[in-house]
Parts: C-alpha cells; structure tokens; sequence
C-alpha cells in the first residue's frame, strides 16, 4: 500500500480535536539480517474522548505501537502527537509495586508528579472507591487476586491524571468471569470520564464489547487494514448476539490477515 | 443507576471469593510453635557434649562439661571486666560493620550502574569475597601496627565485598516490569532511587548485609585474637589468655559467648528484617 516513489502519499486529515495522531510511523528492531519490522507506516487518529480498540494476530506490532505513543521507545520514522496530553499506561501485568501497600502505590504515581499530600490522600480515597477497593487500601499487593491488582493498577493509571490511557492486554491474564465484570467496570469509568482510550488487545470479542472503533493491524510488519465502527449501544454485553455477531465478521477478516502469512 | 448497583455487588463478590481469610493464631501458639525446636535443639547439642565428656575421651581439665563450662559463664557475667570486653568488641564491630556498609554500598552502586565497572572489577569483588579475611592480618600488622585500624581495615575488606555484591545481585534482580512501571509513572531524579531502586533492590541488599555482619564478626574474632592492644579488654583477648593459661572452662565460656552474640545480631537484626520485607512482598512461604 505504500505510495509510489515521488508521490506524496495521502494521508487523512487529523480529525478536528484529535487526542492522537500517528502519522507514518515505523519501527524496526535490530539490524541487518535479524531485523524485524515491528510498524511500517502506520497511520492512526483518535477523537478525544474516544475508546478505540486496537486489533491483531501476534507480531502485529500492538504493543510497540502504545510503547512509542506512551515515550517509552525512540519512533524510527514518523510522528506521533499527542497535543501533550498526559498519558497513562497499564500493562498486562499489574506492575504494583510490592513493597507498597494498596494505597501507597496509587499515593505514589501523583507522589511522582509533586502533587500535595493533602491533595493525594483524598485523591487516593477517591480513586480506590471508584474501582470499588475502598476496604482493601491497607492491603499488600500479593493479598489481592489478579483482577484486583489489576483494578489497583487502573486506580494507579488514572491517578497519573492522564487524558489519554493506554492498556496493553490489561485483561488477558484473567478468567472470564473477572474479565466480564471488569468491562463493565471500565465501561463506566470511561463513560463517566472524558478520558481517551486505546485498547490492544487480541480478543476480538473484547474489542467489540469495548471499543466506539476497532482498528484491525496486520502482522510483520504492523500496518492498518480495516477499521470498524462500533455501533451497538451502551452498556453492552460481551454475550449479546449484536457482539457477536460483528465480533464474528472482524474474526474473519482477521483470519484472512492470519491466512496470508501461511501461504 | 440499578446496572451499576448490579455491578458492585458483582465486584465486591468476586473480591470476597477472591481474598484470602487471614487466620489470627494465638500468641503463645506462635511463640510456642517457634521456641520448641530450638529448645529441642540446644538440648540435643548439650546431650551430645556432656555424652561425650562421660566417654573419657578427654581428660576433664582439656574438655569440661556443659555444667562447669555454664556455670563459668554465669561467674563472667558478675564481672565488670567482662562487660568492658564484650562493649569493646561490639564497639569494635558494629564500627567496622558500618564503614564496611557505606564503603561496600558505594561500591556495589558504581558497579551496579556501570557496565565498565562491572566488567574491570565485578569478578575482583567475588574474588575479595572468598578469601579468607585471616590472610588479610599479616598485611594488616604491616601498615597498620598493631592497631584499632588493622582490625577495622581487616573487617572492612571482609565485610565490605558481600555487601557490594548484594546490593549488586538486588538490583540485577529488579523484575524489568517495575522499572517500566517507575519509568511510565514518572518516576526521575531522586525520586527515582528512592522510590523504585532501593525498595525492588532491598531483598538482595539485605541478604548482602547479613552476610556481610557473619563475614565481619569472623574477621572482628580473627583480629582480636591476632592483634592485641594493650588497656583494650575484648572478647578475643580472653579467649587468648585463658588459652595461655589452659584456662579451658574460661575458654569455652567466651567461644558460647562469641556464638550467642553471632546469633542474636544475625537472628534477631538481620534475620527479622529479612523476614519483614519477604512478608510485606509475599515471598516469604509457610515453612519459615
């Protein structure tokens, strides 16, 4: 898909109030013969306030991508702005801080941003009730079951204060049942926020139940193929027939992304 | 308004089904369950001993029994001699042991940072480690005379790699998680060290520091026995003379008190504080 030599490609016009606009990034890791092309040219707007889920098989470059948003690697070509907006990032794992009780380790993350004590102690009340651990601020990370160290994570991320929040897999480590209710608890989080999600995940199912957008990447290297539009009201349902069966016509497609590479 | 009431019940369900009940045991069980295989341990030790002297394998005036050695111990502690020795030591000891903590934690700092460091003399650092602080004494004499400063440089030498090397081995052993962690939430500059180095690297430190106090209280013994400074009393110099005078009850007292005092700094400092840290980051399993 990339534009013949001498030819400007065409790109989108930023959205009007973008929250993040990835214009032509790339990204390879090594050199030489052993390097991979992790991103190639990879475009993407996301709207303020928006939930976009971003969608692929292993290799596609999911993680890199929220990797370079978030600062943390160097982008090899491209750009990324994010209209410095203050950006939070969860990971698959929790990332607690162990020697930190649950309260501590959510004080901690505004501790870093020099914001008052006064200040951060009702925030950290406020954060912890919203993710429904008020009773467990005392507790010890390794007390708490994945889920919850994963809400404590989510209560850590939000106090960072960010306007953009980033989740890597934040729910691929949980069992169904956890997983479901978490949804919803995000769901409502974000509604009643004016946050702007990404979402990697690799569960289409998820990404449909979650996300206004699906952006589907290839893999090897990571670009944008396909984007859907979520139409389905709010509050959803993981099990509902409307998921499903949109979440049924994104599997396809991505198959068919998956099938390219076996040929 | 009723979803989101469905919701939190959800959540604080699984969150119950999810949290482990805490069992609160009673004190003196704990104290108890913790106390009856040292007691059975000690008295097995004592057993064995006074088994040893029935057999006559040694004349009583080379190996006294545990009755005679005990009760020579308890006629040292009505002694004020005594407690100036055992102060001077332990004055001894715990200066060393700090010199030895703030050179070795430098040290194992510099290293830890630098790949070139680590590469000239990460290798010297295990190789000081191993060498037996004894050898170190002659050396010692040497420069030093026979002075509170060969004692303390002995232990410093002793202590001081063990220490580097464990900070060293802590903050090799940072998950790289914590560190992005640290690094997504903000953390530079000081804040930084103190709030994402020192705490994910403080088991191994730790460790170091408790290997390091074994490692300086052998040096401290060796040098006491080595280099005596004459007006200074210490637990080394009796153990010295009631050898020259086969004094072999007042010898063996002194080796119990050389031994308690190993124990009580190790167990009750060292151990504890390991034990509290491994706890508070649910390392620590059942059996300890």
């Amino acid at each position: 898909m990339r534009a013949p030599a001498g030819v400007a490609p065409t790109r989108r016009s930023p959205q009007a109030g973008a929250a993040v606009a990835i214009r032509g990034v790339s990204k390879t890791y090594g050199d030489g013969r052993s390097s991979v092309v992790a991103l190639d040219d990879l475009n993407l707007d996301v709207a303020g306030g928006e939930f976009v889920c971003l969608l692929g098989a292993s290799g596609c470059g999911k993680s890199t991508l929220l990797n370079l948003i978030a600062g943390i690697y160097r982008i090899d070509q491209g750009s990324i702005d994010t209209g410095g907006h203050r950006i939070g990032l969860m990971f698959q794992e929790p990332a607690l801080f162990p020697w930190l009780t649950v309260e501590q380790n959510v004080d901690m993350a505004m501790q870093f941003r020099a914001v008052p004590r006064a200040q951060r102690r009702a925030r950290t009340a406020e954060l912890l009730a919203l993710v429904n651990l008020d009773s467990f601020g005392t507790w010890r990370p390794h007390q708490l079951s994945g889920g919850m160290q994963q809400r404590v994570a989510l209560a850590r991320a939000l106090a960072q204060d960010a306007d953009i929040l980033l989740m890597d897999e934040p729910f691929g480590a949980l069992d169904a049942m956890t997983r479901d209710v978490l949804h919803d608890e995000l769901e409502r989080i974000w509604q009643a926020s004016d946050l702007t999600v990404l979402f990697v995940t690799h569960n289409v199912r998820e990404a449909v139940r979650l996300g206004d957008r699906v952006v589907l990447l290839s893999s090897r290297p990571g670009r944008v193929v396909d984007e859907y539009s979520v139409g389905i009201p709010r509050p959803r349902r993981i099990d509902s027939p409307s998921v499903a069966e949109l979440a049924a016509t994104v599997t396809d497609s991505l198959r068919e992304e998956v099938r390219r590479h076996g040929r | 308004m009723v979803a989101s009431r469905t919701l939190d019940t959800d959540l604080r369900g699984l969150d119950a089904l999810d949290t482990p009940r805490i069992e609160s045991r009673n004190r003196g069980v704990v104290v108890w369950s913790a106390a009856w295989p040292k007691l059975l341990a000690i008295t097995l030790a004592l057993a064995t001993w006074q088994v040893i002297v029935w057999s006559g394998w040694k004349p009583t005036y080379i190996l006294p029994g545990p009755q005679e050695v005990l009760s020579r111990l308890g006629s040292e502690f009505t002694h004020s001699t005594f407690y100036r020795a055992v102060s001077v030591t332990l004055q001894r000891a715990v200066t060393g042991f700090a010199l030895a903590a703030v050179l070795g934690s430098l040290l194992g700092l510099a290293v830890s940072q630098s790949r070139i460091l680590r590469r000239g003399i990460g290798s010297l650092i295990t190789g000081l480690q191993t060498m037996p602080s004894i050898t170190w004494f002659p050396f010692a004499i040497l420069v030093f005379k026979l002075s509170e400063a060969a004692i303390l440089f002995v232990i410093v030498l002793g202590a001081g790699p063990a220490i580097a090397n464990g900070l060293i081995s802590g903050v090799d052993h940072i998950p790289p998680i914590l560190l992005r962690a640290g690094r997504v939430l903000g953390a530079r500059g000081l804040a930084w060290w103190r709030h994402v180095i020192f705490p994910a690297a403080l088991p191994g430190y730790v460790a170091g520091l408790k290997q390091g106090w074994a490692f300086a209280w052998r040096s401290l013994m060796a040098g006491e026995i080595l280099v005596i400074i004459a007006s200074r009393p210490s637990i080394g110099v009796r153990l010295k003379f009631a050898y020259e005078m086969a004094d072999a009850a007042g010898l063996m007292a002194m080796m119990l008190v050389v031994l308690f005092i190993g124990i009580a700094m190790d167990g009750l400092v060292f151990g504890a504080m390991e034990r509290r840290i491994l706890r508070n980051r649910g390392l620590l399993t059942g059996s300890r």
